[in-house]
């Protein structure tokens, strides 16, 4: 069943004057309940302003975004109510913190929300937990922390209202490797344990390849490609038009296998790859 | 969206008033608010206000914008009018008990309000056709004398450059976090006025810090490009006065005289 659906949805920048610029155009597609869907595209191609709509953060120029079945604007006086169940968390997110404790900012959301202080904290708590933000970092100043800490603050922030749809905003984006790796795999995992639907968007299709179940492309503000994340990631040729690219595993056995190997040009992480490159070399050299 | 203001907003154009030197406009921009307030009667007030006219057809600008720009300051022009129509003197032509309205008062109370109405006009013409790099550069340039003084000008001017460098950029910081506050619940758009005043505060403190943040960074790409201040820097675009300016400056002197004759030879009317 599909959570979030958009019917033909349209943006348009500053309508009516020479600035007017289309930035989704058109779009429909369908988000099913409990999946982790990638979302890729050049910049510019309109994710953020596709993205920004489906929480009723942007009003629709035309077209409709439907959560549960149900228009988000049908009642604009209770569009807040749609932010709690469409979290958001933006680009760089750690520069939205601005209380005193870390804690306190964790608890913003659950308390706009209507929880009550115990259980705020309790939500903040667990939600704490889930991005592997260490307890006793929780009674600090937010603006003490390191960067990746603070990052995790404030995804801890939007986790803490337990959105039915995460939707994350190039999340891994200026953390060094490592960071990049802990944060994908937390992410991934509260995704398994919640078991609600997750909207990843990110430049890099290695990390989308290892999380995604299913990939939307935006490519000038259309939504040019809807489907499972192998399927997409076979149309490389058609990715690389687009100014994308497949994850360079893929790349790498889809040219093996031009070469004649017997490889699944579909691979998409490098444990994969090892588990079916490992035997043929092994062949290779009993042959020998 | 907060990025709608138009008071003070530069738009790019080709016209005469564009490509005028920027020392040159500011000038003609006090001469223009000095005959407005010496006019003593109307055909020298009309001949101000013709004469700013004149530089808002010049600078081939939508009046609509400019109409725009009056829109913040339509309160302030109604509050000082309407108090002017009751301190005239003279005979009254209608009184109630204090409230007294004579000739003479609703005679100031047409000054007062095309005075403060052309004025903000005729800074319009100069913001809207002057960028805010040429505004401090020949802003700079005028109040060099001062520098003699041990006025730190080009200290100022920096200042003040980097100031309405940095507003679209907070503009648009703000509104990027306001989303972000948005997104996780906070309620900006309801409430009491105290109410809203406290749903500031998840706005206000990240701006403060981002713009903390971007000063220090500004100031190491600064220094690590060797500024050190105003002595012998010189300008990649230096302000040339041109044959057109010289017309312009004709033009206006000769305004000044017909504004004097008609100033001198009509009688003055209005509160004294």
């Amino acid at each position: 069943m599909a959570i979030l659906e958009t019917k033909e949805l349209v943006y348009r920048y500053s309508p009516g004057t020479p600035f007017e610029k289309t930035a989704v155009d058109r779009v429909s597609i369908q988000v099913e309940k409990g999946e982790f869907l990638g979302v890729i595209g050049h910049t510019g191609s309109g994710k953020s302003t596709l993205i920004q709509m489906l929480n009723g953060l942007l009003r629709p120029t035309s077209g409709q975004v439907l959560l549960d079945g149900k228009d988000i604007w049908a009642e604009p006086k209770k569009i807040r109510q749609v932010r709690f169940k469409v979290g958001m968390v933006f680009q760089y997110p750690e520069y939205q913190l601005f209380e005193e404790t870390v804690l306190k900012d964790i608890m913003f959301g659950p308390k706009n929300k209507g929880l009550s202080d115990q259980e705020a904290e309790e939500r903040a708590r667990e939600a704490a937990h889930f991005t592997g933000l260490k307890a006793e970092l929780l009674e600090k100043s937010p603006f003490e922390l390191s960067g990746g800490e603070k990052r995790r603050a404030a995804i801890a922030g939007v986790i803490a209202m337990d959105p039915d749809v995460l939707i994350l905003d190039e999340p891994t984006a200026g953390l060094d490797p490592r960071g990049r790796d802990v944060l994908l795999a937390q992410i991934t995992q509260y995704h398994k344990t919640r078991g609600n639907t997750v909207l990843l968007v990110s430049h890099s299709m290695e990390d989308i390849g290892r999380t995604a179940d299913r990939i939307l492309v935006m490519n000038r503000s259309h939504a040019a490609m809807l489907g499972a994340t192998k399927e997409v990631f076979a149309r490389g040729t058609e990715l690389e038009a687009m100014g994308l690219r497949v994850p360079q595993i893929t790349k790498i056995l889809q040219e093996l296998k031009k070469m004649g190997l017997p490889v699944d040009e579909s691979t998409l992480t490098v444990d994969d790859a090892l588990h079916q490159l490992i035997p043929i070399l092994k062949r290779k050299e009993e042959l020998r | 969206m907060i990025s709608d203001i138009t008071l003070g907003q530069y738009f790019p154009q080709k016209s005469l008033m564009h490509r005028a030197d920027p020392r040159m406009k500011i000038c003609l921009v006090i001469y223009a608010i000095v005959l407005l307030f010496v006019a003593g009667n109307f055909a020298s007030l009309a001949l101000a206000v013709a004469y700013i006219g004149l530089g808002m057809a010049l600078s081939r600008i939508p009046l609509k914008l400019y109409l725009k720009s009056l829109k913040p300051i339509l309160f302030l022009v109604a509050f000082t009018s309407v108090l002017n129509i009751f301190y005239g003197t003279g005979e009254p032509l209608w009184q109630w008990g204090i409230l007294r309205v004579t000739a003479n008062g609703l005679i100031t109370c047409v000054f007062v309000a095309v005075r403060i109405v052309a004025l903000i006009l005729a800074s319009s013409v100069l913001t809207f056709t002057t960028s805010p790099t040429q505004l401090t550069d020949a802003i700079e340039r005028l109040l060099k004398p001062l520098s003699k003084l041990g006025v730190p000008i080009h200290e100022f001017a920096m200042m003040m450059t980097i100031a309405l460098r940095f507003v679209p950029t907070l503009l648009e910081e703000t509104d990027k976090i306001m989303a972000a506050q948005k997104a996780r619940g906070a309620d900006m758009e309801s409430g009491s006025l105290a109410q809203r005043i406290r749903a500031l505060v998840p706005v206000l403190i990240p701006l403060f810090v981002s713009a903390f943040r971007r000063a220090f960074d500004l100031a190491t790409a600064m220094e690590s490009r060797c500024y050190h201040g105003g002595e012998g820097r010189t300008k990649m675009k230096s302000l040339s006065f041109g044959r057109s300016d010289w017309m312009v400056a004709a033009a206006s002197l000769a305004a000044l005289a017909a504004f004097v004759a008609l100033n001198l030879l009509l009688p003055a009317v209005g509160r004294p």
